[in-house]
């Protein structure tokens, strides 16, 4: 299970990567933006996307269109853990096809469950 | 203010005085005495307008001098105060990611020992069970004793480095001081700068009542709605209790997203 990390802040890539090693997955990667996400994602053999929205140059939003459009990636598990919490925002994301939200500030115990849930769908 | 009243004063009374003059000239049909009324009371419009205008330059030159900006010197914008409040603020994003790293740099050191300390204990326990139900032959009970001295040595070490880890984590969070102190600083700073360009807005007001100008503010509030709107985001919600618009937490996300069909 390889899974990209992408937040423009390094000490919430640190936390997010910390817990996921706690859940058993070790195999992870991280990028700071959209733009840079992108490129790996498509060229990486990634199983899972856990993306922040606010970031600059390219968005969690723009990346989650961007996957949702291409060919290759379109069934990638995406998971958006973000500080953005309106109402109107989180039904967008919904209609770009993300598979879970979570919004900071979480918990551990929020972040499994939402992953758990995630892959109970994907592989049920 | 008083000042301004003054001059408008001075028009009003200007103008007062030539009207019954300018009435006059006109039904005696004296074209030329009229023309020189007007003129009379174009130059008091005039003249109220320059003192107008001086009195607003010099309250300008003193809302520049509040803000503490010398626009003549080449410094000016190192010099300014909100150059100074981003460096604040700079300060405050680099001490709160160190003091962040910091604590995982501790966290992540520490989880390696806690996992030893846990899965030798229960390792240990086991054989401590078959110890116990002499289910253990004497060899490997030399083995055990061993195991379990040294994992005593290692559990006192261990335990000296994570207390020493967890004051670390502790001592970590004296960023918030600093960074509360700069932060208050900056907030009084905006607080000033939004009295000063409050200042600005009002005089910037007479200036368009003197000269006759008229904005349409509902062009600039919709302009304004209209560059807000944009898919980078908003950041976190200070009010998210009271804002309808908003969640509050995840338990909100998961109603909406379950009444969407998540």
């Amino acid at each position: 299970m390889k899974i990209l990390i992408v937040d423009d802040f390094s000490t919430m890539r640190r936390i997010i990567k910390n817990l996921l090693r706690d859940l058993g997955f070790t195999n992870t990667a991280e990028a700071d933006d959209g733009s840079t996400a992108l490129p790996m994602l498509q060229s990486g053999n990634f199983d899972f996307l856990v993306t922040d929205w606010n970031m600059p140059i390219m968005s969690g939003i723009d990346l989650l269109r961007e996957v949702r459009a291409d060919v290759k990636l379109k069934h990638l598990p995406v998971l958006m853990v973000t500080a953005e919490a309106k109402r109107d925002q989180i039904i967008e994301a919904a209609q770009a096809g993300v598979n879970g939200y979570v919004v900071k500030p979480f918990t551990a115990q929020v972040l499994k469950e939402k992953i758990e849930k995630i892959f109970e769908r994907v592989n049920g | 203010m008083e000042h301004k009243n003054s001059t408008e004063a001075d028009f009003a009374s200007a103008v007062a005085l030539h009207a019954p003059q300018l009435q006059k000239s006109l039904e005696k049909g004296d074209l030329q005495e009229a023309t020189r009324i007007i003129a009379q009371i174009s130059q008091a419009r005039e003249r109220t307008l320059y003192m107008e205008v001086g009195r607003l330059t010099r309250e300008l030159h003193s809302a520049i001098i509040d803000f503490d900006i010398d626009p003549s010197n080449p410094h000016a914008k190192e010099m300014s105060q909100i150059t100074d409040a981003s460096e604040r603020l700079q300060y405050v994003v680099k001490m709160t990611d160190q003091a962040a790293n910091c604590a995982i740099d501790l966290v992540e050191a520490s989880a390696p020992l806690v996992n030893y300390i846990s899965y030798e204990a229960q390792s240990l326990m086991a054989d401590w069970q078959r110890f116990m139900r002499k289910d253990m032959k004497a060899d490997e009970f030399r083995v055990l004793a061993r195991r379990v001295e040294e994992f005593l040595s290692r559990s006192l070490h261990d335990s000296d480095q994570l207390s020493a880890n967890l004051n670390e984590i502790l001592m970590a969070q004296g960023f918030q001081d600093l960074t509360g102190q700069v932060i208050k600083r900056v907030m009084t700073l905006i607080t000033d700068i939004e009295n000063n360009l409050l200042k600005l807005v009002i005089m910037a007001g007479q200036v368009d009542r003197a000269v006759g100008i008229e904005h349409s503010t509902d062009d600039l509030r919709k302009k304004s709605a209209k560059e807000k709107i944009s898919s980078s985001g908003e950041g976190p919600q200070i009010h998210a209790d009271k804002l309808d618009d908003v969640v509050s937490d995840q338990v909100d996300v998961d109603d909406l997203l379950s009444s969407l069909g998540f």
